[in-house]
């Protein structure tokens, strides 16, 4: 009963498990690159925070390399830093396709990206906290263990949730140099065949799924407001 | 006993020197409530500061008892800093954390890992500023007078031997004020904790500091007894905080005071002779008049003082005004 109705509004989706496949590829795409995102860009993004002027460890050479990079790799356009990557993506990985040849460059572009918000959300903890830690003999990684990733956690949340989007958008763009997923298949058959209702459908869910990550996102922030 | 030994700070502004406290010498004494009072500006949260070296001097030494806190590293230092506690204006408190977590704190950070140890130093701190039953709730849920009283058993959990309070009453309503302030003393009391506390507030050293240092664009101007400060300021801006706390005698020694006849006099009655009828004895012996131009009577800490100013008519003022020098209250004449 489904099976013609499906055909009848999507005529050229023949191979509805391709789909399947496909939104499978986005998710891992999606989660693999989040955390190696998360974990490479909170670090980061506490350095930037820690050695910023008339922060806790201020050394203004540091900050300003690290902050140049970080500048350099968000101002790469994201199709360019791939096709950049790809010796580096192939040395990492052994391949430049699929969802592990993906990975690298959704990485290197988004946690720069990620380290900023981070950054700016440890920014927004109340000095007079940091400095009551202080006062209390914490240690520099016990300020930053104790009271600034827990008092930033709901800005830490939102900013996560931006990241996860923004990586979304990456994916579905490296389907253009045949890293898989839903972007690959809007590319290749909707664009590239003018199947457009594979267009359609790809396009849908990746609406889906950027709502679904908001809503999880607000949720999450909004609990950790509450106190 | 905290000394200061000529010590100084001054601020790098634009690639100049500003200094913000000229070089002084301070001792506060072990058990004392010291009071550092200012407006602000005038230099009292950097030296408040300097004693556990959030802010460090540009020159000169800052002792604890024995202890050289500016010879000291890193993890030294960090280990004193735990036998310093501290209160803020702002309370400062873990926004993400309980009232139980955020007492917990301090007892965590100097390494405590027994959960059963630290659950007991807890509910002793919140019972002793009375706060058992909110050791559940957020910060957010609490009143400022609460807030602080958060801020105070934190600052207590480790035990230390000295309270630096940063304008700990300045953010909140005189009720909540004289309450917190109350509290204090009575710690100051029990636990013979030394407590230094910066205010720009005269009436909170008039009720709990037992000496006091007035500062003024980053100089010391005057310090010593409360009482003798307070009953007899010396430096401009001394006598300014003092009207500030007496607005009603401020108001009434103004003008007037030079159309009166008679011989002028304040006189300053302190402890016992404040609760004893000199005056009258004194003036009805010698015969003399006296007219009363402003006055009150009220408590330093615990002791009780008075202060009138006089007009003195009749022959015999002068055996008057040396009688009432007998009977030790202290005499200024007035012009």
């Amino acid at each position: 009963m489904t099976a013609p109705l499906l055909q009848t509004l999507f005529p050229n989706i023949d191979d509805w498990s391709e789909l399947g496949r496909a939104c499978i590829d986005t998710l891992l795409m999606l989660g693999g690159s989040l955390a190696l995102t998360v974990l490479i860009g909170l670090p980061l993004g506490v350095l930037l925070y820690l050695t910023g002027r008339g922060q806790l460890r201020a050394m203004p050479k540091l900050y300003g390399i690290a902050s140049l990079l970080v500048n350099v790799l968000r101002s790469v356009p994201f199709i360019i830093l791939m096709i950049v990557l790809m010796p580096v993506t192939y040395a990492l990985v052994g391949t430049k396709l699929g969802v592990r040849g993906a990975i690298p460059p959704l990485v290197i572009g988004a946690a720069p990206f990620f380290a900023r918000l981070v950054e700016t959300a440890l920014r927004e903890v109340q000095q007079g906290v940091i400095e009551a830690a202080q006062a209390m003999g914490a240690s520099t990684w016990q300020i930053v263990r104790h009271v600034l990733l827990p008092e930033a956690r709901a800005g830490l949340a939102a900013g996560i949730t931006v990241t996860a989007i923004a990586l979304v958008g990456y994916t579905a763009m490296g389907g253009a140099i045949g890293s898989g997923g839903l972007g690959d298949l809007a590319y290749r058959y909707g664009y590239l065949s003018y199947k457009s209702d594979y267009m359609l459908v790809t396009v849908v869910l990746l609406v889906v799924l950027v709502q679904l990550l908001q809503m999880f996102g607000d949720r999450i922030v909004a609990r950790y407001k509450r106190h | 006993m905290i000394r200061f030994l000529d010590v100084h700070k001054s601020y790098r502004v634009d690639g100049r020197e500003i200094p913000a406290l000229h070089p002084f010498r301070l001792d506060i004494v072990d058990g004392e409530v010291f009071g550092i009072i200012g407006h602000s500006g005038a230099g009292k949260s950097t030296l408040i500061r300097l004693i556990n070296l959030l802010e460090r001097p540009s020159g000169g030494r800052i002792l604890i008892g024995d202890t050289e806190m500016t010879a000291l590293d890193e993890p030294a230092l960090r280990a004193q800093r735990r036998r310093i506690g501290m209160i803020f204006q702002h309370f400062n408190l873990l926004a993400s954390q309980t009232v139980a977590d955020n007492v917990a704190f301090p007892l965590r950070l100097a390494g405590e890992r027994d959960a059963a140890k630290i659950h007991s130093r807890v509910g002793e701190l919140l019972e002793r500023v009375g706060l058992a039953e909110h050791a559940g709730k957020y910060p957010s849920q609490l009143s400022g007078g609460q807030k602080q009283r958060v801020g105070i058993a934190r600052a207590l959990a480790n035990r230390p031997e000295i309270l630096l309070c940063d304008e700990a009453t300045s953010a909140l309503d005189p009720q909540t004020t004289a309450a917190v302030l109350e509290l204090l003393a009575a710690i100051n009391r029990e636990l013979k904790l030394t407590i230094v506390l910066i205010t720009h507030e005269m009436d909170v050293v008039r009720r709990i500091c037992d000496r006091v240092a007035v500062l003024d664009a980053g100089r010391i101007v005057e310090h010593g007894t409360v009482a003798d400060v307070f009953l007899h300021p010396q430096h401009p801006t001394t006598r300014r905080f003092v009207n500030e706390a007496l607005p009603e005698e401020a108001a009434s020694a103004g003008a007037p005071l030079a159309e009166v006849r008679g011989r002028k006099l304040r006189l300053t009655f302190r402890g016992a002779t404040t609760l004893s009828p000199v005056l009258s004895r004194v003036m009805r012996e010698s015969g003399v008049d006296f007219n009363l131009l402003a006055g009150r009577i009220d408590h330093i800490k615990e002791l009780p003082y008075g202060q009138l100013t006089l007009a003195l008519e009749g022959a015999n003022a002068d055996a008057a005004v040396a009688a009432l020098r007998d009977a030790g209250i202290e005499i200024e004449e007035l012009p």
